[in-house]
């Protein structure tokens, strides 16, 4: 079985693959990451601190993205994306927006619901002594989230933070439903075209595998290292 | 907006001449339950394995465990069902490739088979934290009074970490549904491969997905109270529910 | 009964947490073990009914040696009764269930006897009619006087006692002690006891073992150790153990 395996196309592919196949994904990742992180945030401190009203409708947000299927979402957005651009725009028509913005759009909306988890979690984490020391001294509400809780609730959280971006660097090989060039697309396309999908499936597994491993092995050691010590109050 | 909308669509009958698309969402929403459960026993069964194994005296067994759980977690779903359903055929004996390749309900036993060993790898890795979190006095107890390895993990430590763990577990059941979707890849003609499918023929884009949503959110509502039912039977006076 | 011979253990190279330890239970002999923490009484304890590996020495149980390859030891752990610091009753199984769990998986009594065994025991230290409860609707008294009954459904040859009174709020120590006393007198019980309380190995004990960083500096009968420690350690121990 193994000397049938055809090492030539991986290498004569690799070019392709990584840097269209590979960097589309690392990017996709990257942003929808930081977009994801900012409004699950917003979201957090919203449900958290927010009027009734606006924390409701939040939380409904959160949990109705977190019961749906990503593929679902994904399929959403690569049709509702042109319509919103329409809106936005103030088009005549739908508005064609390309598959790396339908994408992007996607998994910021997606993991943000996640991300607000993650965060609120890490608010509640902190003990309401920090909160009162910060108001006695005369900071208002907005400040002592954005002074003493937040940065406090991030260092906490990186480790859980880091490890949901894993989540969505692999979640992001579900955008092969809207045929995009991410890695496991483009490896697809080689795979269909040179009539190898073993070699390719097979690598793209492995890509994965490896970035995933090396990427959690570090989480794990910024866990061990950062954890932040109050004392015992 | 230019979207014409037309609720109707889904008493219309689909081309395959007999059912409505109102009836194949329906029978997509039962593909993904069939799927679901059947992924998610699968799951149980090996991941009790598994998760024991992770918490055993024995080293080899540990280690072996902690390398099934690296394997299928860091590998996406989508790729793992790839690997299943394309490259297992390739490399068995050609004969047997081929049986496989033409199995009547290859992509539903490609799709069962890929997604409970990928939430195998979940359910261990929470089992494994709710022994973990059982005071080590518990052990000492029962090992102290006689029982053997295996009675120790079957009366004491399983019981109360099945319980500690419940809540995950009701979590990981629902991305078990939620998973089944990936599979329309493959060709399993689950919920969201209906919609999809309804949408590719009707255009009618919106009513297709509105209609998988609600079916989803539907399934997950009945979950989430079903599995409050199940917590509130199980509760041990004042074991958990104190905290 | 127990026979303890020049046992040594180490958590690591540079950790020996037990030295030379030598001593012995005989039948139907009370023997308290004290000293202050650290001093690997309740290690010692746990290397008894091999809870707790060791390696160098010997210890044999009814003339079972502990250490060896081919003990069995769940049945060697079934002959010999342990009570915790902290209980440990199983918290998912009603107490009758508690007591009829080993009963049952390990000495195969069918369930009526059992559950026999269980309420006659349950009557004995004082909780008849208990069975039904969850131990998390028991006080630590009655938590620990079920674990000894959950101890004695075995018929064991000896029991082992890990600190039994340590974990109770003051107004419970009583009924505990008292069971314990009522073992050590009527039933003619052979008992290993780590325990602080000292009312009661004065009471009751035939021999005191006193240890102190891993090594076992004194061992008298009781009446002599509480009258004249011989050794320095023990001295200062008593009297500041003594002292309220």
């Amino acid at each position: 079985m193994l000397d049938s395996f055809d090492f030539d196309v991986i290498r004569r592919s690799l070019g392709h693959l990584l840097r269209d196949g590979l960097t589309f994904t690392l990017k996709l990742t990257a942003l929808a990451t930081l977009g994801g992180v900012v409004l699950g945030t917003l979201l957090a401190v919203l449900r958290l601190r927010g009027p009734a009203f606006i924390g409701r409708i939040a939380a409904l947000y959160v949990n109705a993205m977190r019961s749906l299927p990503l593929v679902l979402v994904i399929f959403w957005f690569f049709f509702l994306a042109p319509y919103i651009g329409q809106w936005i725009v103030h088009a005549e028509r739908p508005v064609p927006v390309g598959i790396f913005a339908s994408s992007l759009l996607t998994f910021t909306l997606f993991e943000a619901a996640y991300f607000s988890e993650v965060v609120r979690a890490g608010i509640q984490s902190i003990p309401q002594g920090q909160v009162a020391a910060a108001e006695a001294v005369g900071l208002s509400p907005a400040q002592v989230m954005r002074y003493v809780v937040l940065p406090q609730a991030f260092r906490n959280m990186l480790p859980i933070m880091l490890t949901q971006t894993i989540v969505l660097f692999q979640d992001t090989s579900l955008v092969y439903v809207i045929s995009a060039p991410d890695l496991l697309g483009v490896a697809s396309q080689v795979a269909h075209r040179d009539g190898r999908l073993v070699e390719m499936y097979v690598f793209v597994a492995a890509v994965y595998f490896g970035i995933s491993l090396l990427a959690s092995s570090a989480a794990g050691r910024l866990q061990a290292r950062s954890a932040l010590v109050h004392p015992p109050t | 907006m230019n979207y014409h909308w037309n609720w109707h669509i889904f008493w219309d009958v689909s081309p395959d001449g007999a059912n409505s698309y109102l009836d194949l969402l329906l029978q997509g929403l039962l593909w993904t339950v069939a799927t679901a459960l059947c992924a998610w026993l699968l799951a149980l069964v090996l991941g009790t394995c598994v998760g024991v194994a992770r918490t055993a005296r024995v080293a080899p067994a540990r280690r072996l465990a902690k390398w099934y759980v690296e394997v299928f977690r860091n590998v996406p779903l989508l790729v793992q069902l790839f690997l299943w359903y394309f490259v297992l055929p390739e490399l068995l004996p050609p004969a047997v490739g081929l049986w496989l390749k033409q199995l009547h309900y290859s992509s539903f036993l490609t799709a069962v088979v890929g997604l409970g060993l990928f939430m195998s790898a979940r359910v261990a890795e929470q089992l494994r934290a709710g022994i973990e979190s059982i005071p080590p006095g518990q052990r000492a107890a029962a090992t102290a009074l006689g029982l053997a390895g295996s009675q120790t993990y079957r009366h004491v430590l399983l019981p109360l970490a099945f319980r500690i763990i419940l809540p995950p577990l009701t979590s990981e059941f629902l991305n078990t549904i939620k998973n089944t979707s990936t599979a329309l890849t493959i060709g399993l003609l689950e919920l969201t491969a209906q919609a999809r499918s309804m949408q590719e023929f009707t255009f009618q884009v919106f009513e297709a997905f509105t209609a998988a949503t609600v079916l989803y959110l539907a399934v997950n509502l009945c979950v989430v109270s079903a599995m409050h039912y199940v917590e509130a039977r199980l509760v041990i006076p004042g074991f958990i529910v104190r905290k | 009964m127990i026979e303890i011979q020049h046992v040594d253990k180490w958590y690591n190279p540079s950790l020996q947490v037990l030295k030379d330890c030598t001593t012995s239970v005989a039948k139907g002999e009370v023997v308290v073990i004290c000293g202050p923490s650290g001093s690997g009484k309740s290690t010692l304890l746990k290397c008894v009914n091999g809870l707790e590996p060791f390696q160098r020495g010997s210890i044999a149980v009814d003339g079972t040696l502990v250490n060896d390859r081919k003990t069995d030891l769940p049945r060697l752990r079934a002959r010999v009764g342990m009570v915790f610091q902290h209980f440990e009753l199983f918290p998912h199984l009603t107490v009758q269930d508690n007591l009829c769990l080993a009963q049952q998986k390990v000495l195969r009594r069918s369930r009526d006897a059992a559950v026999e065994t269980s309420t006659r025991l349950l009557g004995r230290v004082g909780l008849g009619g208990y069975g039904e409860k969850f131990p998390s609707e028991l006080s630590g008294g009655q938590q620990q006087r079920v674990a000894i009954a959950r101890a004695l459904a075995m018929n064991p040859v000896a029991m082992l006692f890990d600190e039994p009174t340590s974990a109770l709020d003051p107004e419970m120590i009583k009924e505990v002690l008292d069971v314990m006393v009522q073992l050590a007198n009527e039933d003619g019980m052979t008992m290993l006891v780590v325990t602080h309380e000292m009312g009661f190995a004065r009471q009751v004990a035939d021999r005191i073992v006193f240890m102190d960083q891993g090594q076992i500096v004194e061992q008298a009968s009781s009446g002599e150790f509480f009258a004249s420690p011989r050794s320095q350690r023990a001295q200062e121990f008593l009297s500041k153990i003594l002292a309220h």
